[in-house]
């Protein structure tokens, strides 16, 4: 590990963690509820970036693995919540 | 573990920082901007773009510190180019039908 690579993953890190702290403001301060549901979006995104991170900071491939899981699941959350706000339930009879 | 050459150090450190910085403007967009259909925007610049600049630096990283090319982060990448556009109208439409109903126009 060359430590040029390793200052630009700390500093990617940093940048994940500042993004993560901005998401967080806005789901607690967010005035409608999608802006909560679209900032959970962002956090997760951000957290799968986080984890590519740190794959690549201490050269494992399990963070790969998580980072697909979070993309996964991420998805299936948003969407799922996403179609609560239009229809007020997530699957129709 | 080889150590990993400068050739394949550089760009994976230059396409790290610049993922960090698409995806912190993103958030800081998502933070600071005033309408909800404005805040939508940024954000998707940070999970595509800066995503697509932090997975081609992991598959640099882990290609030459294995000594042969690995393309696992592909997965991810496909996975969320296929799928940002999906959450981004499903979102949209959720918004404009949330605002037509308070605003009691209905379509």
């Amino acid at each position: 590990m060359s430590t040029m690579l390793e200052l630009a993953v700390i500093f990617a890190t940093l940048c994940f963690a500042l993004a993560l702290l901005f998401a967080t403001v806005r789901l607690f301060r967010g005035p409608s509820a999608q802006d909560r549901v679209l900032a959970l979006d962002v956090m997760y995104s951000n957290g799968m970036l986080l984890l590519l991170a740190f794959g690549i900071r201490f050269a494992s491939s399990a963070y790969f693995d998580m980072a697909l899981l979070i993309a996964l699941f991420g998805f299936v959350g948003t969407v799922s919540l996403a179609k609560f706000l239009l229809r007020g339930e997530v699957i129709e009879p | 573990m080889n150590a990993i050459h400068a050739w394949a150090a550089a760009p994976a450190a230059i396409l790290l920082i610049l993922g960090g910085l698409l995806a912190a403007t993103g958030a800081l967009g998502l933070l600071r901007l005033p309408n909800f259909l404005m805040r939508m925007h940024p954000p998707a610049m940070g999970s595509t773009l800066g995503a697509g600049c932090v997975l081609l630096a992991s598959m640099l990283v882990s290609s030459a510190a294995a000594g042969r090319p690995v393309v696992h982060a592909l997965l991810i990448t496909l996975f969320v180019v296929m799928t940002a556009p999906v959450t981004a109208m499903l979102l949209a439409r959720a918004a404009l039908y949330r605002k037509n109903r308070r605003t009691g126009e209905d379509q």
